[in-house]
């Protein structure tokens, strides 16, 4: 499938809006406050995409923030106990969670509907206690005083900074959240528009049937929902690393469910759904911090108000996205 | 060890009636409640305003709770559940509505009652005591009061005309539409016995541990256990899922205490393991 001119144009300006017009907003108003709201947006998002892409498979997963939490666990232990760069454990913490989640997918993504929805919830609960019991995590006491990512140099030169040199951390880590989140959605797209993308929507749709013509619904499953948690283990350490501490009750069963209320409200048809449903979501909380106790109360009457009004979620409204089949 | 089976056996009649609940909906709807526990809560509260409060008897209260959940229940489906499931691609967007109601009745709550825990006046006071069993007598009642609540429940389904309905509407839609069923007057009706259900446990508990805004959550983990263990939508499951996670609970606090606090910890992990080799439960239907 070619792209279409319009579809080029608007991927340029996002990336130009991301890149250039925010930092240059943040920077002449003054709200450095945003740029950590905006990498928790970039951050929940990757973690949503990989939520999205098992309900692309069929499955409701609810057990994001377990992986999550596991990613932040692994990459925080290697930074402290073993003093690995921050940048080598980024990749081992995906893995980690990659090859956790097929252990654990193998038997479990036979459940379907509401079962494997349960078993998923029930996950982040394992994994919250988990990390309470076992020796290595800390206990209840968690991680802290993580430091912060050192510096990347290629041939005596240096690409990224020393995140500690730099006046404002959150600016660099901004930066690389966006970065992740752009390469992340891009690799989604492509993988949904591939050829395992229209296998996984036969697994949506029936999957005796998809079965039954030669897909191996087995392998498939494992695939989609090892990637979806190479994202949340991505995320979980990246999250560890700016907030330089990390607890068992760091991702608990509400990020799961928020994780999924992200890509229902951006719309499970879109691939882009996840980005504007945590952007939408976890900004308008933001924003609702303003009213106090009254929060909580306003942010669910408009959860409710949207889903009557839009139950196939905010991107159902543009009209030039294609409806989905 | 008496102790330890009875203990288990209080857990679980009441465990089984909040279950009960949450698998009426699920197998009339189709729709997984997760405001479940925000429901209960609100039955507590509602039973501390009129038992603690105002001073009416303690059944008054109960049935107080019981009475205004169903009410709230028949217009959550009325208005909300309804629109949605009409006209909605996809049916997992009844769960965002469910955890947006969720939300909605958390803060509720929290704005009406405050965060504090709030108990009330022992019902009965006393404690039965012999050489193996130290209860205390409201228990006996609260328990005593769930199992008379759970037989009632199971002989409205089994022998009345709206049971008769109910069920069928659970075992096939279009087929109960086809035999004359009013589908949408009997969900709602459905809808509103599971809320009702979930009223009545919160207001009997409030006399045992009291209630506070913040259990619904974990409240609606357990009542998903419980459904799993049994299997989703199916009446006896969730009565047995109900009995097995209390005499789990209970039996595993006794004898895992030494090794900290993993009690959870282990019933989860049986738990996964169970469903990967018995994915539809003890007595669910196979999905399809």
């Amino acid at each position: 499938m070619r792209a279409s001119p319009l579809a080029l144009v608007g991927v340029a300006a996002f990336l130009a809006l991301i890149f250039v017009a925010v930092p240059v907003a943040i920077e002449a108003t003054g709200r450095h406050d945003f740029y950590y709201t905006l990498t928790s947006v970039a951050l929940y998002s990757i973690a949503s995409a990989g939520v999205w892409l098992t309900f692309y498979i069929g499955r409701i997963n609810i057990g994001q923030g377990a992986y999550a939490l596991a990613g932040g666990y692994v990459s925080a232990i290697l930074v402290v106990r073993a003093g690995v760069s921050f940048w080598l454990t980024l990749p081992i913490a995906g893995l980690f969670c990659a090859a956790m989640s097929v252990l654990i997918g193998l038997p479990i993504l036979r459940l379907r509907g509401v079962y494997f929805a349960m078993v998923s919830l029930v996950l982040t609960e394992v994994a919250r206690l988990s990390a309470l019991a076992l020796p290595i995590t800390n206990g209840a006491k968690g991680m802290v005083s993580i430091p912060l990512p050192g510096p990347i140099g290629l041939f005596g030169l240096t690409l990224v900074p020393d995140f500690a040199t730099v006046a404002n951390p959150r600016v660099p880590f901004y930066f690389l959240s966006i970065t992740l989140m752009a390469l992340c959605f891009a690799a989604m797209y492509r993988l949904v528009h591939s050829r395992i993308g229209r296998l996984c929507q036969s697994l949506q749709q029936n999957e005796e049937l998809a079965s039954s013509i030669g897909v191996n619904i087995a392998l498939l499953r494992v695939i989609a929902y090892a990637i979806s948690s190479f994202l949340g283990g991505l995320s979980g350490a990246i999250f560890a690393s700016i907030s330089q501490s990390l607890y068992p009750s760091s991702f608990t069963v509400a990020d799961s469910v928020n994780f999924m209320l992200y890509c229902f409200l951006g719309g499970l048809g879109y691939v882009f759904g996840p980005i504007v449903g945590a952007f939408v979501l976890y900004f308008g909380w933001d924003l609702l911090f303003r009213i106090g106790d009254y929060q909580l109360l306003v942010f669910s009457t408009a959860l409710i108000i949207l889903m009557l009004v839009l139950p196939n979620g905010l991107l159902s409204l543009n009209p030039f996205v294609r409806k989905p089949a | 060890m008496i102790q330890v089976v009875v203990n288990g056996l209080y857990l679980g009649a009441q465990y089984a009636l909040i279950a009960l609940g949450l698998t009426l909906i699920f197998a009339l709807m189709n729709v997984l409640n997760f405001a479940h526990g925000q429901m209960y809560v609100l039955g507590g509260f509602i039973a501390y305003v009129v038992y603690g409060q105002l001073g009416l008897p303690f059944i008054v209260a109960v049935a107080a709770s019981g009475v205004t959940l169903a009410v709230i229940g028949a217009l959550i489906e009325l208005l909300l559940f309804r629109t949605v499931v009409k006209r909605s691609l996809r049916e997992e967007s009844t769960m965002l509505l469910a955890a947006g109601v969720a939300f909605f009745f958390d803060a509720v709550i929290l704005l009406l009652f405050g965060e504090k825990q709030r108990g009330v006046p022992k019902i009965i006071n006393g404690v039965f005591v012999s050489d193996v069993l130290i209860v205390p007598y409201d228990r006996i009642l609260v328990a005593g009061l769930a199992l008379v609540a759970i037989a009632a429940f199971m002989a409205l389904m089994q022998y009345t005309k709206p049971g008769r309905a109910m069920r069928a509407l659970a075992q096939d839609r279009v087929a109960a539409q086809l035999m004359g069923v009013n589908v949408d007057r009997y969900s709602m009706i459905g809808f509103a016995f599971g809320a009702m259900l979930a009223g009545v446990v919160g207001g009997l508990l409030v006399a045992i541990t009291g209630v506070n805004s913040g259990i619904g959550g974990p409240i609606s983990i357990k009542a998903f256990m419980m459904v799993m263990i049994g299997g989703a939508g199916v009446v006896g499951g969730a009565i047995a899922g109900g009995f097995i996670l209390g005499m789990l609970e209970s039996v595993g606090l006794s004898v895992l205490h030494a090794y900290g606090d993993i009690t959870y910890l282990v019933i989860f992990a049986a738990l996964m393991v169970f469903l990967a080799i018995r994915p539809n439960g003890l007595m669910g239907k196979p999905w399809g």
